[in-house]
């Protein structure tokens, strides 16, 4: 049996990372094994909700969408976003408010650091379980768009490490977004964020129906890119543009990751 | 004697202007409870947060078991165990469940950590409480998980700050038991308080600390012995009269000290002086002898006392 | 004994005392509201108007939405959902705040107020935010050209309407929550969301699968936002359903703020 002396000298933990991002998940899973289902199942619902309210509805005022030269069904149009979507919420979910909690009330990051791990443990870990969340609700939402037979052929399934990429993407920013944040009036700005975002990138509509000027502000947005990445999946329509996509979450993840753990330092071994 | 465990030399920790820690110098010796005594503000959390790897200091060296904890922060807090001013269990875990994943971010395995869970609860006296929540516990219990937690590792060093600060009487005596008894297991105590009943109960050395500089270092009974008689007569006369009586006073103990509410005079046998004091005329409202303690160290070391 | 307390006055006010001071609190996040309340609505009516506007007038053109052009479709559903929130988060949260968090209530009531008095100050200052904040977003209307200045202004009052009625019945229930942890997780993700997107709100309430029709017959927002439609356009809903929908949101009214006020009433009393 090794002691946590030994364990610390064989892992030639940094100061960054003692190699145990993993522990995190252990952590998530205890904690939410006790505790309730109620905000996986709504987080889970309210992509399906707005298909059903914007397939359905809309759907009848709209009819057919035109997309460069493919023309398809509304609901068709839509599914793919809202994919990416909920990846997106799922990821934010855990990694704002839930991070906002353990930084500024339970204090859960600074008792870890009072073990060997490292920052970089620690935001390895959470976005990692964030990611695990928006990927559960991709899954779901995959499941029930196929079951209503919206989904395009079998290879719509490459939309899920793409969902996932989306997810990851946001869980790492998010963190780091939250990581600097004190107050809940500040948290509230996370909000006031999204909603836009959410509505503008093109998950319910072309973007081409806006001027150039708001089309180029769009296409500078994580979400945007996140839809047409999943919609090219998704449709089988996968050309270069899907690796700048690619691309700029990459970036996302690496920024957000390393400035994670910057601040997690910062705050708590100062 | 052998290498200190704890090694601090010329130790200074600023924030901004304001000087926390002011070149402090100490030593801990493997299988000693050592204790920085002081008021709130003393700098000794500061001190603590250094010696934990948790905080980087401004000037000074420090070594834990030969390490920098600024160089080998992971390292040096594998040796450690940390029990913080505040509780800062899980509140969305168990109490067991607690005791688990502290021991898995040291990396320890699970079989070890199922076994050790068994002997922590039975020391925390919490194996009743093993599947409940942390956030039903008392005041009590929380500390003493904490404290368990602290040591799931098998730390060389327990580091306690204020360990029983905002318990009730008897959630500390039963705390003090615990700590007595890995005191005699040969753990290794690193504590902070500002009471001076527990720095005499729990540590063998200490220093005392105000304004981040150390004020003196010894044995609690040692500390007594150099810097304040064997008893002391706590005499009051009613708010108005204390400092009118005070002068004459004075001339008959060794040393006296005036606080706003009572006199407290210095000497070797407290009920010959009360005697003396009836005898020449004045008649106190109330009096009480007692032995010295820690807190009248302080005094003659500040000028303060260590509650205000 | 004589302290200057004019018992029968507070008798009579008491209510107004209780909605100036939440009128005072509420002032200290005026920023935050005005942007909330402003800006969300906004945002949808330039996203949902705009973007989905441009699809509905190349499929269905005006034929879905009873000869309306879609922005102006959707503006008075936006209206009085801008009412419904606001309302909301003005009497849930006091109310949570006041009975568990804070409990100020119990404070106010050891003074001659009742428990009734509380409520409906607490109810009163919450239509004050609807007030202020749809007419603000009803100038936005009419500078962004979607209604007509004239009868339209109608449509201010029938949102507050909506919102008083949903307020009235939630205060209600704010008031019964013993544990809050899922409480806004519900309210938000299962009432408040599914009655935005399935009210008629988007698309005409009649274009839904029968079995998605009563959430609409339920929710205030659907009478408020047809009642709305039939004051700023010519919608053509005809009189008795005018009067359906007004009596259906004076009830709720009446009805729950009756249930809120003997509730308080109860709870204080415990």
């Amino acid at each position: 049996m090794r002691t946590a002396v030994e364990i610390a000298v064989s892992r030639k933990s940094s100061a960054m990372y003692a190699g145990r991002p993993h522990v995190l998940l252990e952590r998530g899973w205890l904690a939410f094994r006790s505790s309730t289902w109620i905000p996986v199942v709504t987080g889970f619902l309210e992509p399906v909700l707005f298909l059903l309210a914007f397939g359905y509805g809309m759907g009848t005022l709209i009819g057919d969408v035109t997309t460069g030269t493919t023309t398809m069904d509304y609901t068709l149009f839509i599914a793919p976003g809202l994919l990416a979507n909920s990846a997106m919420n799922g990821a934010i979910y855990d990694s704002t408010w839930n991070v906002f909690w353990k930084l500024n009330e339970s204090k859960l990051y600074k008792t870890m650091l009072s073990t060997p791990l490292g920052p970089l443990d620690i935001a390895l870990g959470e976005i990692t379980w964030a990611l695990i969340r928006g990927l559960v609700y991709s899954l779901g939402f995959l499941t029930v768009v196929t079951a209503l037979g919206l989904t395009p052929s079998f290879w719509a399934i490459l939309a899920i490490p793409a969902a996932s990429l989306v997810a990851f993407g946001f869980a790492s920013f998010g963190m780091a977004i939250t990581s600097f944040f004190k107050t809940y009036q500040q948290m509230g700005f996370i909000n006031f964020v999204l909603l836009p975002m959410t509505l503008f990138s093109g998950s319910l509509y072309p973007i081409s129906v806006y001027p150039d000027w708001l089309e180029r502000i769009i296409m500078a947005l994580p979400l945007w890119h996140g839809i047409e990445m999943v919609r090219a999946f998704w449709f089988g329509n996968i050309s270069s543009g899907v690796l700048v996509h690619i691309a700029y979450f990459l970036v996302m993840i690496a920024t957000g990751l390393f400035v994670t753990s910057r601040r997690l330092r910062a705050l708590f071994l100062r | 004697m052998s290498k200190p465990l704890i090694s601090v030399r010329g130790l200074t920790k600023k924030f901004g202007d304001f000087t926390a820690v002011d070149g402090i110098d100490f030593d801990v010796a493997k299988g000693e409870s050592f204790g920085l005594l002081g008021p709130n503000g003393a700098g000794k959390s500061t001190t603590m947060r250094i010696l934990a790897a948790t905080s980087t200091r401004t000037s000074g060296t420090v070594e834990i078991l030969d390490k920098d904890p600024e160089l080998f922060g992971p390292l040096v807090r594998a040796h450690l165990g940390v029990v913080p001013q505040q509780d800062n269990l899980d509140n969305e875990l168990t109490v067991s469940e607690n005791l688990f994943i502290y021991g898995r971010y040291f990396g320890l395995s699970k079989k070890f950590i199922k076994n050790k869970i068994e002997e922590l609860l039975e020391f925390a006296q919490l194996e009743e409480k093993r599947d409940v929540k942390v956030e039903a516990l008392s005041g009590g219990m929380k500390r003493r998980l904490t404290i368990a937690r602290g040591l799931v590792s098998e730390p060389d060093i327990l580091l306690l700050d204020e360990p029983t600060t905002g318990l009730d009487p008897q959630a500390r005596h039963i705390l003090w038991d615990r700590l007595f008894r890995l005191k005699e297991q040969g753990v290794t105590l690193v504590l902070t308080t500002h009471f001076m009943d527990e720095a005499e109960q729990l540590c063998d050395r200490l220093v005392v600390m105000d304004k981040g500089a150390i004020m003196a270092e010894g044995s609690p009974a040692g500390l007594i012995k150099q810097y304040s008689s064997k008893e002391v007569l706590e005499v009051r006369f009613g708010s108005d009269r204390n400092k009118e009586v005070a002068p004459q006073l004075a001339t008959m103990c060794e040393r006296m000290e005036t606080l706003p509410d009572r006199l407290l005079m210095y000497t070797e046998d407290g009920e010959a002086l009360l005697e003396k004091i009836t005898h020449a005329g004045m008649h106190a409202t109330t009096s009480l002898v007692r032995r010295s303690s820690l807190e009248d160290v302080f005094l003659r070391l500040t000028g303060r006392t260590l509650i205000e | 004994m004589n302290t200057g307390i004019d018992v029968p006055q507070i008798q009579r006010f008491g209510a107004l005392y209780i909605a100036s001071a939440r009128l005072r609190s509420m002032s200290k996040w005026r920023t935050i509201i005005a942007a909330v309340d402003i800006g969300n609505p906004l945002f949808y009516l330039i996203a949902v108007g705009i973007g989905i506007g441009v699809l509905v007038e190349q499929g269905s053109g005006t034929s879905g939405t009873s000869g309306i052009k879609y922005i102006a479709f959707i503006a008075p559903a936006l209206l009085a959902n801008t009412a419904i929130t606001g309302i909301m988060d003005e009497t849930v949260f006091p109310t949570i705040e006041g009975f568990k968090w804070r409990k100020l209530f119990f404070a106010q009531n050891a003074t001659p107020i009742t428990g009734r008095q509380i409520a409906l100050g607490v109810y009163l200052a919450a239509l004050c935010r609807a007030i202020f904040s749809v007419s603000v977003y009803y100038l936005l209307l009419l500078a962004f050209n979607v209604v007509d200045f004239g009868v339209s202004v109608l449509i201010i009052p029938i949102a507050i309407l909506g919102g008083a009625a949903f307020g009235a019945v939630i205060l209600y229930f704010a008031a019964k929550i013993e544990k809050d942890d899922q409480f806004f997780n519900i309210l938000g993700r299962l009432i408040l969301m599914p009655m935005f997107l399935f009210s008629g709100t988007f698309f005409p309430l009649t274009s839904m699968p029968i079995y998605l029709q009563p959430i609409g017959w339920v929710s205030p927002l659907w009478h408020a936002t047809e009642l709305g439609r039939e004051a700023a356009f010519d919608y053509g809903i005809g009189n008795t359903l005018v009067l359906i929908h007004l009596v259906v949101l004076l009830t709720l009214v009446v009805v729950g703020l009756n249930l809120s006020m003997r509730q308080f009433e109860r709870r204080l009393a415990k």
